[in-house]
């Protein structure tokens, strides 16, 4: 029931968005829609892990042996949640942003909102891979339609990648699919498969989901569409790209790829946690030299990234409980950040940091949130992402299926030094010295952005100082996705 | 009352929380009342738990407030530790740190209302975070604690936020202590591998067991974190620079909070240490080395606080030394009675400065004997005991150190009792440039050479008192059973090194001449400075090796061509170059796409006889396949 | 007769039909010739069935049918393609006064 109405209500609001023809009434009724997502979520995680309420099944494709079969489940929910939090801040935050045929924006924005709610509720692979390409094709002409100047070229590169990754996961889904005994596309007839394939074809199978979701994260060095689209994207677009998307490969490598081929994720798990490493070291490193904020960010998201995807593969509790934390941090946090991107953009019609300086003198309430965020981003103890970060690490070293976690740790924390001199440079050159004839007119933050981005703080420091309630929430499915990963027990 | 210690670093808290958030609203007067009050507050709370936690065989109490990361095996409560270590350090920390706080209110008195707001939020955050390192029951809470002081010492040095260089100052600051930081967070992943737990008690107790190796490795990184924050080498340069703050702040960090955090973890973690001896040279050698690397920089700084700056580094390095040496009690000795005259000594330079408006070069100074009579009698008292000359408290503290030194290795002791000559020295050049001799400002800084207000000198006072008396609780016991108070106290927390330091101490003859040689030696350099420098101040430019100690051995030059500058140089290569190239072979793949498409088109001619061709042809190579390939 | 012979004929018709669609222009002699190779294939087919049905008379009457059913499609097709080719060609003609096939390349355009 409350899947069914997570992906209907955004579905049928974003249809239903398209014949608004009037841009105050669509942004209001988007965020309406959006909030009853939220309303929906909190319902979901308010009726206990057991309630019936939580799942959906109903026929589908029947001669494909594809059932419209949807869940929650620990992880579901917190990624739900993330989702249904993410999309009513984004409306607030860029309510002052202007859009031509503005209905269309939003009606696709919650398209690709329930594109999104669709994938981490998907309990069969066929409706994963629908809902995967639900989730994308809005982002497209998101990006085609309101980007910025390069934004052909952009969403170009953007459109292809992720293509390519789809079509290969969809050939992996397809063998899997035709080696189900019962010919069915359902989550358990998958997990049931992972002892009858041999090692290897689990190996080809490996790298032919690894690489589309290694996309999506996306990892070195597959990466190179992000920073581009990023920076071409509107901003509420990025928003939920970098928010929201990019989690959608953490996701699918933890339930539809490493549960699945326990053997082949086990096989190539070090070679992959190289290429995690190699993103998290090289990303921040090219981070150090960004004029853009845009760009900034998405390198920065880059590197997180790359330590969430190398936790899954050291396969420990610690390690895949700080997955589970980390990408809902990392999509608060992000979307703290791209805020205030915004807002500097929309005053000062620059991104570029060479250009900015002084503003905490202009603009203090933004200095000082901006700085929390940012400080979060670096992951400081009492911030969200510090518990994130501290699991994801201490997985890291204490893996058992890899003999390098000590060099893995040791080169990968180097990325928690790295962060601290980015993101230090950037505060330091967009928000202190002395202001310049651009910078002079700045102008502090108004209401609505404020709340939301005391929203995002409180959120920062609340999870920082109390994890407990969201570790709880995927103990279940932490337990579950770690026995069926236990490549010795096949 | 003991239940009630979340309450000490909590009373900070809410000050940052009131003062950060109704800065706008508040005036200065309530903002320095919140700032100050829930200190003293935190100070009275700390003075009766330390009264409760002074009793004869107080067992230490630890206080779960929740739980905080609990996954798996691994379960990390939010729980605080009182023993006699922290409730030591509870005291240093709460006492000292109101005494600069009410010190600030006047020396910040010109800075406009929310700025004056987010200076008092920024101290008291520094004091909570400095009081959750000491509470935490584990290792994750001192981490905690460890990078906010971290934090702090970042948005203080960068206060004034408009000079670049000074951004710069705790930019580097936050950078410095993340490295170290970064080791302390491997050591901690590798307790948790190796114990199971980062518990303080469960550590140690499993510890006794594990193997040398790992020991030695995990104090290691513990001791790379300590470097970080205690600003030793090879991550010293951060403390100087972070002198670009204001001058309260500077006391803050010396003697308070933040530098202390690594002698005090290494001094909690002593039964990790005392079961590594490898670990405990490094320590002993990294200290001393620092002791005389930073001794030889001070003596050719003109900055008043660069001087007082060094002077701090190389008093860590004492204390490490004393850690490494195993004398746990002398180092812990030492934080206190350096906390007192350090801070003291910064203060007084916060109060010359306000009264020469700013102005910071001793060479521009001279004479204030006569303007500025409370900062000149206090700061003599702290030069004094920074010297080390009985009885004031420097001289205790160094003495037990350089004692446990000897006990270790006489060489050991030789460089200690040079450093010390050294301190001796430079101290009093700086006291004799500043204070004695004639003034050389300008004639408007004289006119306005003024002692600074009550709320400045009080302060001073105090500490100036405690940095002459302090020495008592430690009196050594070869003058008279018993009478080392402090030793007494520490006993539960150090008691299994018990046998290493009393062995130090071993010959009350012995230890008369080390206390002989020391004071001989602090005199010596007094005396040297006072009779070259309260006439003729060194007031010329360096030249040849004064050159290179005026520059600071050109460390920070080294660092920037060894570390930050290829750094730089490998972050432009992969943005330019690999970064090009990459994105240069996504676009090669569609530009071939479409090379081969336009090709391709060529094909089709729209001449109908050329398909027919085609077709004629591609039969007759299936005919061919299929006649000679498949047999 | 022996198969050969039906072969070696079917071969030289649908020869001769390759090289005058290839050679000539004009749309009506190529349909002509395009005619003549499918008649070629319709040869060989009947050629081939009647010579299954031979061998096989003794113990399978309906051996070999199969090819001149065959025959009967392919004709039909042709007969269809044809009315449809025809009619273009007409149009065509209507159009531009020409049967040549090179003129007809303007889709490339």
């Amino acid at each position: 029931m409350i899947p069914v109405l997570l992906i209907a209500i955004p579905l049928v609001g974003g249809l239903a968005g398209f014949f608004i023809k009037n841009d105050k009434s669509a942004r209001s009724w988007s965020l309406l829609v959006s909030l009853a997502a939220l309303a929906v979520s909190l319902w979901g995680l308010s009726v206990g892990a057991k309630s019936p309420l939580l799942n959906a099944d109903a026929e589908w494709l029947p001669a494909l042996g594809s059932r419209f079969a949807v869940g929650l489940d620990g992880m579901g929910q917190i990624l739900c949640l993330l989702t249904a939090i993410a999309f009513p801040v984004i409306f607030i935050a860029t309510w002052r942003d202007e859009y031509s045929k503005s209905w269309n924006f939003y009606a696709l924005m919650l398209l690709s909102q329930a594109g999104l709610l669709g994938v981490f509720l998907a309990m069969d692979a066929l409706l994963f891979y629908f809902f995967w390409e639900l989730a994308l094709i809005p982002v497209y002409f998101l990006c085609s339609q309101w980007g910025g100047e390069k934004r052909i070229q952009a969403t170009f590169k953007f459109f292809i990648y992720t293509f390519v990754g789809s079509l290969l996961m969809l050939v992996g889904i397809i063998w899997l699919y035709a080696h189900t005994p019962d010919h069915s596309f359902s989550l358990k007839s998958f997990y049931a498969l992972r002892s009858s394939i041999n090692g290897t074809d689990q190996v080809w199978l490996f790298w032919l989901f690894f690489i589309a979701f290694a996309i999506k994260m996306p990892i070195w060095p597959l990466h190179t569409w992000q920073p581009d689209t990023y920076e071409q994207s509107p901003t509420a677009t990025t928003m939920v790209l970098s928010g929201v998307m990019v989690k959608m490969g953490v996701f699918g490598v933890i339930r539809w790829l490493a549960p699945v081929l326990p053997l082949g994720t086990w096989a190539w798990g070090d070679t992959a946690s190289g290429f995690c490493i190699a993103s998290m070291i090289y990303a921040s490193l090219v981070a150090m030299q960004q004029d853009d904020l845009k760009r900034l960010i998405a390198y920065s998201s880059i590197a997180h990234i790359g330590l969430m995807a190398l936790a899954i593969f050291a396969t420990t509790t610690t390690g895949m409980q700080g997955v589970m934390i980390q990408m809902f941090n990392h999509g608060i946090n992000i979307i703290g950040m791209w805020i205030v991107v915004d807002l500097i953009e929309r005053q000062m019609g620059t991104r570029k940091i060479s250009e900015l300086g002084g503003l905490a003198q202009k603009a203090p309430a933004l200095a000082i949130l901006l700085v929390i965020v940012a400080l979060a981003n670096v992951a400081l103890p009492l911030t969200n992402a510090f518990v994130g970060e501290f699991l994801l690490f201490s997985g890291v070293y204490s893996s058992k299926v890899t003999e390098y976690n000590v060099v893995f740790t040791v080169v990968a924390a180097l990325s928690i030094i790295l962060s601290a001199i980015y993101t230090l440079n950037m505060i330091q050159k967009v928000f202190f010295g002395n202001t310049n004839a651009l910078t002079e007119k700045a102008k502090d933050i108004k209401l609505n952005e404020k709340v939301v981005l005391a929203a995002i703080v409180v959120l920062i420091v609340v999870i920082g100082v109390y994890p407990k309630p969201v570790l709880n929430l995927t103990k279940e499915t932490v337990d579950m996705i770690l026995t069926k990963m236990d490549y010795k027990k096949i | 009352m003991i239940q009630l210690v979340w309450l000490v670093p909590v009373l900070p808290l809410a000050g940052f929380l009131i003062n950060g958030l109704f800065r706008n609203s508040l005036s200065k007067g309530m903002t320095g009342i919140v700032g100050c009050g829930v200190l003293l507050a935190s100070f009275i709370l700390s003075l009766l738990i330390f009264g409760e936690v002074r009793h004869e065989g107080f067992q230490s109490v630890t206080v779960t407030l929740f739980d905080f990361i609990s996954v798996d095996k691994l379960h990390i409560p939010f729980a605080f530790q009182v023993d006699q270590l922290s409730a030591l350090f509870l005291l240093i920390i709460t006492g000292v740190g109101f005494l600069i706080h009410l010190y600030s209110t006047a020396y910040m008195h010109e800075e406009e209302a929310p700025h004056y707001a987010r200076y008092f939020s920024y101290l008291n955050l520094f004091v909570f975070s400095m009081l959750l390192l000491v509470l935490g029951a584990n290792y994750v809470i001192l981490f905690i604690g460890w990078e906010g002081v971290g934090l702090c010492s970042y948005l203080l040095i960068g206060y004034w936020f408009k000079n670049v260089d000074y951004t710069n100052a705790a930019k580097k600051a936050f950078i410095m202590n993340r490295i170290g930081d970064l080791g302390f967070l491997i050591a901690i992943f590798w307790m948790i591998n190796q114990f199971g737990s980062v518990t303080f008690g469960e550590v140690f107790s499993a510890a006794q067991g594990a193997p040398v190796k790992v020991l030695t490795g995990i104090t290691l990184l513990l001791f790379v974190g300590a470097t970080g924050k205690s600003a030793q080498i090879p991550l010293y340069t951060w403390l100087p620079d972070a002198m670009a703050g204001p001058t309260p702040v500077s006391a803050l960090i010396h003697a308070a909070t933040m530098v202390t955090a690594g002698i005090y973890m290494i001094a909690r973690s002593n039964i990790l240490y005392s079961l590594a001896p490898l670990t405990q040279n490094v320590v002993a050698i990294i200290g001393l080395a620092t002791a005389l690397l930073a001794a030889t920089i001070a003596l050719k700084q003109n900055d008043i606080k660069k001087v007082l700056a060094y002077s701090t580094v190389s008093q860590l390095g004492y204390m490490f030394l004393g850690l490494g040496v195993g004398a746990y009690t002398g180092a812990v000795f030492h934080v206190m009675t350096h906390a007192f005259f350090k801070a003291l000594l910064f203060l007084g330079a916060g109060s010359v400065i306000h009264a020469m408006g700013g102005e910071q070069d001793i060479r521009k100074m001279g004479g204030l004997r006569k303007h500025v009579g409370t900062t000149h009698w206090t700061f003599l008292v702290g030069c004094i005991a920074i010297a080390g000359i009985p009885p004031f408290s420097g001289f205790f503290s160094k003495d037990e150190i350089l004692a446990g030194a000897f006990g270790k290795s006489p060489v050991y002791y030789a460089v200690g009792v040079f450093t010390a000559l050294l301190t001796a020295f430079y101290m009093f050049r700086l006291y004799a440039t500043t204070f004695l001799g004639n003034f050389r400002g300008t004639h408007e800084q004289e006119h306005h050479l003024h002692e600074s207000p009550a709320a400045m000198t009080i302060p001073l006072v105090v500490l100036a008192l405690l940095a002459a008396v302090a020495g008592f609780l430690g009196v050594p016991e070869a003058f008279a059973k018993d009478s080392h108070w402090l030793a007494h106290f520490l006993d539960p927390i150090f008691a299994h090194n018990a046998t290493a330091e009393h062995a130090a101490e071993a010959g009350a003859s012995q230890e008369w001449m080390l206390m002989g040689i020391s004071v001989a030696v602090a005199l010596i350099g007094v005396i040297a400075a006072w009779t070259r420098f309260s006439k003729k101040p060194d007031l010329a430019e360096p030249a040849g090796f004064g050159k290179v100690l005026a520059n600071k051995w050109y460390v920070d030059e080294l660092y920037d061509a060894i570390i930050v500058r290829p750094l730089y140089a490998i972050s432009k290569f992969l943005n330019n170059f690999i970064e090009r190239f990459i994105d240069w072979i996504v676009n090669g793949v569609g530009r071939l796409v479409q090379y081969g498409g336009r090709q391709l088109r060529l094909l089709q001619s729209g001449q109908v006889g050329g398909y027919v061709l085609l077709m004629v042809v591609g039969i007759l190579v299936l005919f061919l396949v299929e006649l000679f390939v498949k047999k | 007769m022996p198969i050969n012979y039906y072969i070696f004929l079917s071969l030289a018709l649908f020869c001769i039909g390759v090289a005058g669609v290839l050679t000539r222009r004009n749309a009506i002699i190529i349909f002509m010739c395009v005619e003549l190779m499918l008649n070629a294939v319709n040869l060989l087919l009947v050629a081939f069935s009647k010579m299954h049905q031979h061998a096989l008379a003794a113990g399978n009457p309906g051996a070999g049918i199969d090819g001149q059913i065959f025959v009967f499609f392919i004709m039909v097709v042709a007969a269809a393609e044809v009315s449809v080719g025809l009619a273009i060609i007409v149009m065509m003609y209507r159009n531009t006064h020409s049967t040549d096939v090179n003129f007809l390349n303007r889709l490339k355009h």
